[in-house]
């Protein structure tokens, strides 16, 4: 088939686009991750909290993508750089996945199993971390790979404002006409998800409690 | 042991709990003595689980104070204290991601003992409650209910408190299961001589295990009473439950006491 002819020929960029597209990627899902995870305990221990940020991160989550590069754009320190700006904007709409999901997961932790641990003398932190977290953890996990698919399709837009990634063959197929060019950002871009997905996913399994 | 030189190990002083409108404990006043069985007994919402919660402090009173071994519980730092106290639910409350030897050693182990003591005491605490060894590294899931509520027990004596707290812990179990961890409770505990309060709404478990009975209804004790004098008593209350539980009841306290 002539796309893969075409990826083939052009391996060299489909390369540095796809290395481009997992910077994007990666940095907005740890980010992500450092602050979806303590945002996620604190409303799950602060049910008061829980409302509120969860309504923030839904609303990130419903403003257009294309709408949100557009809206950084002209902030400072961000708009000097494209990739930083993209790197923000996936960093927000991977937050709702995650906030959601550690959430719930320790939501989900036994009552009579932290009751017992509280009982026994075990400290908030203690709990936290011997008890919380390792029976959240797979729960928490799913959050991450649903984040990390989004935003590997997300970050494909970000070609749109000079961020590189895969999105850029993409767009210049748009241009182009030429459905051989969109492909050699899609297919690389699909293939990214479904490994991440399947990564995570492994992951997943391993650090499931019993 | 004269119980009445001795000083109580739990002294409730006035003790009242509300939430909200909800008067859950009024001015409750009652001792525990070293080495006795005291059974909470009454109906679910009589605040009988509150008042051993206000025991190792996961319920505060909102007036009048919780002695124990003579001191306000709250002069005692919250961790410390709890980890002074066994606790034992009905539901057990295993950790489902720790093997047995983990839990059973969960209170050594943030206690900072070293790991061969932790072990050892693991061992002892394994055969003490009546399971065998190789259940050491299995996981609570793959263990019956009468095997976790074991490990449940197991786990709370691990570093030897005076005091163990049991929230209807044989509650849960088949009256087979029941009728032989309780037997076997009776006898490690003539061993052990802990200072027991144990929740119960079963009168058939309070005459056995308990010495004594404390009767408690709609957030207030009724009466303390010796598991035979609870028979004997004239008062409404203790004759409503004789009365519930029937004529089964004779034959349950002589085989209690055999």
């Amino acid at each position: 088939m002539n796309v893969f002819r075409f990826i083939l020929q052009n391996r060299g960029q489909v390369l540095e686009l796809t290395g481009e597209h997992l910077w994007l990627v990666g940095l907005s899902t740890l980010f992500a991750t450092l602050i979806g995870i303590p945002l996620g305990i604190l409303i799950a221990h602060r049910p008061r909290l829980n409302k509120p940020i969860l309504a923030g991160a839904n609303i990130i989550q419903t403003v257009p993508s294309l709408a949100l590069f557009g809206f950084l754009l002209p902030v400072p320190w961000l708009g000097d750089r494209a990739d930083r700006l993209a790197i923000l904007a996936l960093t927000l709409y991977a937050l709702l996945p995650i906030i959601r999901n550690t959430y719930t997961g320790i939501r989900g932790v036994d009552l009579a199993v932290m009751e017992a641990g509280r009982g026994m003398g075990l400290t908030e932190l203690q709990l936290l971390l011997q008890v919380e977290l390792p029976l959240a953890v797979s729960v928490i996990l799913s959050g991450i790979r649903t984040a990390v698919v989004i935003s590997v399709g997300l970050a494909t837009i970000a070609a749109a404002i000079g961020a590189g990634g895969l999105g850029e063959f993409i767009f210049r197929g748009l241009a182009m006409v030429d459905n051989r060019v969109i492909l050699a950002g899609a297919v690389p871009a699909a293939i990214l998800a479904l490994v991440a997905d399947l990564g995570v996913g492994w992951l997943e399994k391993r650090l499931q409690p019993r | 042991m004269p119980a009445t030189a001795a000083n109580p190990v739990i002294e409730f002083r006035d003790v009242s709990y509300r939430v909200a409108d909800t008067q859950v404990l009024r001015d409750l006043n009652l001792q525990v003595q070293p080495g006795e069985i005291l059974a909470l007994l009454g109906r679910s919402g009589s605040g009988k689980t509150t008042t051993l919660k206000l025991v190792n402090r996961l319920v505060s009173p909102t007036s009048g104070e919780v002695l124990v071994n003579g001191l306000p519980n709250t002069d005692i730092e919250i961790t410390q204290l709890r980890r002074s106290i066994g606790y034992v639910i009905q539901e057990v409350g295993l950790f489902p991601h720790f093997t047995v030897a983990r839990n059973i050693g969960l209170v050594p182990k943030i206690e900072g003992w070293p790991e061969p003591r932790i072990r050892a005491r693991v061992d002892e605490l394994l055969q003490l409650a009546g399971l065998a060894p190789t259940l050491a590294s299995r996981y609570p899931h793959q263990l019956s209910g009468g095997q976790r509520q074991r490990v449940g027990v197991a786990r709370a004596l691990a570093a030897d408190p005076e005091i163990l707290l049991m929230d209807e812990p044989f509650g849960a179990l088949d009256p087979l299961t029941r009728d032989e961890l309780q037997r076997e409770f009776l006898s490690l505990q003539r061993r052990l001589c802990k200072t027991v309060v144990f929740v119960t709404h079963d009168l058939h478990e309070a005459m056995r295990l308990g010495s004594r009975i404390a009767l408690m209804e709609a957030g207030k004790l009724v009466t303390v009473l010796s598991p035979d004098d609870f028979l004997r008593s004239s008062d409404p209350w203790p004759a409503a439950y004789v009365k519930a539980f029937g004529d089964r009841l004779e034959s349950t306290t002589t085989e209690g006491k055999s």
